[in-house]
């Protein structure tokens, strides 16, 4: 696959079509109707979710929020092939794999309600917080990496990027140094056509992202990542060529951001709606969906039934979030060190002599 | 016990360490093969082999951001940062992610690592050699800062700062890397990190420094004990955290404080160190703080060096200053 999808060939690699049918058999991933069904269904919940978190931030319940929307099969079909042992090094838009992970939606939800305690990650291991600073997180991702061969583990990592983030310094350094170390990585790129409102052509004047590989001497590949077949087909065999010790891998998943880059952001400033609805034509969830029902596995009355229910439960993880406890003053002190230094101790020590002083102060004015 | 100098005493403790515990991986810019620049790494590729110590690609944000993910990991990597003045493409990483991962996941996960870096002037170097910014790292929440001024230091602190599950910048006074030998113990032993170490007692004036400066201060107290002036001497040892307690004891009972820093005055550790005395001591004081320390400028090259630098003489004016206050 590799060979033949040499991003110097300039293929992309598809399994299936806008409509939802097979282009070649032979190029399907080894995958159960029924694990294909259930994947469709996570997707459904992630869109789901994502669609009423944003009317919840158009009601001032959330804070500013990144949606996956348009996205979902990336982390569809990573959610698919990622195991217990294996590390998720997210950036921000990756909601599919993080709930694969063991992260619950509440966690994500008290995240952007303002809570750290949403990136503990009770029930996850091997999972990196979302992270802010564009692509600084792959380096992390090629230093697991390399503790993985070291100890000479059998373990993988999938780090994800958007378009805009392969601009930066620290992709370069972290596909240079995983392919300098041979370490199992498998970075995804999500192009998802912009960076907020830069388009990826004034990102580069590469041919494609996926071609970047060339130059640091790995196996790269530039998949359709609105295709959920293919890109669990590519993730498929990039696991293989890792287990291999032919990693990392790079991977191009192109793909539409259908949604806002976050809540705060207008997409009508920089993008038409002729493109819009060319894209839409590519929805993965669509092209999914149709597989299904061609093969009688889905229907949409089952669909409208099943979205009730993940509305339900998005809303009740929602209000499990929104009564969260009050954040405590000794939570921004706790953290910082392994052990507080005396410094910080009496920092806290000063901060609530201050709050005990205000409560004394506003309830005398208050009594006047 | 074995004479060493500080460079030896670095390399000892990185041996101890890499000995002990498998965990612990060495690894930057030449340090493999060539055993670093400044031969502070040198034979322990040779001992420990190649996945332990090693040359990494010519990264500096890339060195430190790959050994936060191999900390999260379960790895303890002592990386070098071959100049300080190299360190800055290696900031968004220490400022963004290793001070700020524990406290992000609310004390899952963990960067236990060690950023060594040659720092400070004097040595007749290019630029971006010599500086001495410790006042930017010891901004920088979730850091700790720490600088030895003797071999024996530079060996306890580094296998202390090696134990300890925080990322900590260990700032090696490379001046003095090679010009200070003293007896030092063969066997382990660690230093407290966060404590200051009172190298002399004093009853006049109480002069804070740290690293390459002491030496310098030294040399200043061996002149204003000829006029009578007896200087308590406080090595810093840590940048982040103060040891305040330290500072406050000392000042209460000398009335005065000198700091003496290399790097640039404004917003500078002398600042913040002064500022302690006065919350501490204000009564005790008999004189506003002084800053030994250098000017708001870029560290000039060589031949303008001595403008730049703290000698005993540029010390010795403000004692005598301090004094007659």
């Amino acid at each position: 696959m590799f060979e033949k999808y040499n991003p110097i060939n300039k293929l992309m690699f598809q399994v299936i079509d806008n409509d939802g049918k097979v282009i070649d058999k032979k190029l399907m991933p080894k995958v159960s109707d029924e694990r294909v069904l259930k994947a469709y269904k996570d997707m459904l919940f992630a869109r789901t979710a994502d669609l009423q978190i944003v009317s919840y931030q158009r009601q001032g319940r959330i804070f500013t929020y990144p949606p996956n929307y348009g996205q979902e099969a990336i982390s569809g079909a990573t959610a698919v092939i990622i195991e217990e042992k294996d590390w998720l090094v997210p950036a921000f838009r990756e909601m599919g794999a993080m709930l694969a992970k063991g992260v619950s939606l509440k966690e994500l939800f008290l995240l952007f309600m303002g809570y750290e305690d949403g990136n503990a990650y009770k029930n996850a291991n091997k999972v990196l917080p979302i992270s802010v600073p564009i692509a600084s997180q792959l380096l992390h991702a090629s230093g697991i990496g390399y503790e993985i061969k070291y100890n000479k583990k059998n373990e993988l990592v999938y780090a994800f990027v958007g378009d805009g983030g392969t601009s930066e310094g620290d992709f370069h350094e972290a596909v240079n140094f995983a392919g300098v170390w041979k370490v199992p990585v498998i970075f995804i790129i999500q192009n998802n056509q912009y960076g907020i409102s830069t388009p990826t052509r004034m990102q580069t004047a590469s041919e494609s992202l996926a071609i970047k590989a060339l130059a640091y001497g790995v196996k790269g590949i530039q998949v359709d990542g609105n295709d959920f077949f293919a890109m669990l087909k590519v993730l498929e065999e990039s696991k293989k060529a890792c287990e291999k010790g032919e990693g990392p891998i790079l991977i191009e998943a192109v793909t539409y951001r259908k949604g806002a880059h976050t809540t705060s952001d207008d997409p009508t400033k920089y993008r038409t709606k002729e493109e819009e609805q060319e894209w839409d034509k590519k929805d993965p969830l669509k092209r999914l969906k149709q597989y299904l029902i061609d093969k009688k596995l889905w229907s949409e009355k089952e669909e409208e039934k099943i979205i009730e229910d993940f509305k339900k439960e998005v809303d009740r993880q929602f209000i499990e979030a929104e009564n969260y406890p009050e954040y405590k003053a000794e939570d921004i002190f706790k953290y910082m060190y392994a052990e507080m230094p005396q410094e910080l101790k009496d920092q806290e020590h000063r901060l609530k002599e201050f709050y005990r002083w205000k409560e004394e102060r506003v309830s005398q004015t208050s009594k006047k | 016990m074995k004479i060493m100098n500080m460079v030896g005493a670095i390399n000892d403790a990185l041996d101890i360490k890499l000995k002990e515990d498998n965990n612990v991986v060495v690894f930057g810019e030449d340090v493999g093969v060539e055993g670093g620049v400044f031969r502070v790494t040198e034979n322990l590729q040779k001992k420990y082999g190649a996945d332990r110590v090693f040359d990494s690609p010519l990264a500096e944000s890339g060195i430190v951001g790959t050994a936060i993910g191999m900390s999260i990991a379960g790895l303890r990597p002592v990386v070098e940062m071959q100049f300080c003045g190299f360190i800055y493409p290696a900031m968004n990483q220490i400022i963004s992610h290793a001070t700020r991962m524990r406290n992000r996941s609310r004390g899952k996960l963990e960067t236990p690592m060690v950023i060594r870096m040659p720092y400070g002037g004097g040595i007749n170097a290019l630029e971006h050699h010599s500086e001495s910014m410790e006042a930017l790292f010891g901004h920088i929440p979730g850091l700790k800062v720490i600088a030895p001024s003797t071999p024996h230091d530079a060996k306890g602190m580094l296998i202390s700062a090696i134990e300890s599950n925080d990322t900590i910048l260990y700032m090696e006074p490379k001046r003095i890397y090679r010009a200070i030998k003293q007896e030092v113990s063969e066997d382990k032993f660690t230093i407290e990190l966060g404590k200051a170490n009172v190298l002399t007692q004093g009853k006049d004036v109480t002069i804070v420094s740290f690293g390459a400066m002491i030496r310098e201060v030294q040399k200043a107290m061996v002149m204003a004990k000829e006029q009578g002036i007896s200087v308590e001497l406080i090595d810093l040892r840590s940048i982040y955290p103060i040891d305040r307690e330290t500072i406050r004891n000392s000042v209460r009972k000398t009335g005065r404080i000198i700091t003496v820093t290399e790097g640039p005055k404004s917003f500078g550790l002398g600042a913040e160190i002064s500022q302690i005395a006065i919350e501490e001591a204000f009564l005790s004081l008999e004189a506003p703080p002084a800053r030994v320390s250098s000017y708001d400028v870029i560290v000039p090259l060589p031949k303008g060096e001595h403008h730049y630098m703290q000698d005993a003489y540029k010390i010795l004016y403000e004692i005598e200053k301090i004094v007659k206050y």
